[in-house]
């Protein structure tokens, strides 16, 4: 599913709202989201898990192509743990054959 | 640190889009909902910008009941695992905050 079929999905499940409107609610969301994880908050959907930034080690890397040594620098990563509804429900899936 | 909730997510649909509270919650709430029954269903979800939810199968192997030391196989699985897309991964690297996650 891609998020123009997410805006489908959701779009065809309430009365409310215009195609538009559902199109620049989930937009909103997303970049909420994004917003929230880039200036280091967590965020914390029950049902359907938590994201969080992990950070990485400072370490020394290679560029492939020429062999060189690189210094990098430690960093932050997203990371997703799946909430216990989400991780029941993937499994559901599994023993109904999907 | 505090998280970022269902509640202020709809919040912001409220002040940013004017939909109405309950519009804005019904969203939020059909904006997860959606992705789950996708995952549910073994299709993937691809939010470009922000990143994959890919199912991934895990076989049957043995384990162990860390108290008793008794053998227990964990059985077959569907797990979810999130990679995050180009987007998201750069503007998070810029984050130097000093709160360990």
């Amino acid at each position: 599913m891609t998020k123009s079929e997410l805006i489908e999905a959701i779009a065809a499940r309430q009365a409310q709202l215009s195609l538009k409107d559902v199109e620049l609610a989930v937009k909103t969301i997303i970049e909420h989201m994004s917003e929230a994880l880039s200036g280091g908050e967590r965020i914390e959907i029950r049902g359907f898990g938590s994201f969080s930034l992990h950070y990485r080690e400072p370490r020394r890397g290679r560029n492939p192509k020429t062999g060189d040594t690189v210094e990098l620098t430690g960093k932050y990563v997203p990371h997703f743990k799946p909430g216990k509804e989400l991780r029941e429900r993937v499994n559901l899936g599994l023993q109904a054959g999907l | 640190m505090t998280a970022l909730t269902k509640s202020e997510i709809a919040e912001r649909l409220f002040e940013e889009l004017g939909l109405n509270k309950r519009e804005a919650k019904e969203i939020v709430e059909l904006f997860f909902e959606e992705i789950r029954a996708s995952l549910e269903g073994n299709e993937q979800v691809k939010l470009s910008g922000f990143g994959n939810f890919d199912l991934r199968d895990k076989s049957q192997r043995p384990g162990r009941n860390p108290k008793t030391g008794e053998e227990i196989p964990i059985s077959a699985r569907r797990v979810v695992t999130f990679r995050p897309g180009q987007k998201l991964k750069a503007r998070v690297e810029e984050y130097a905050g000093t709160e360990s996650q």
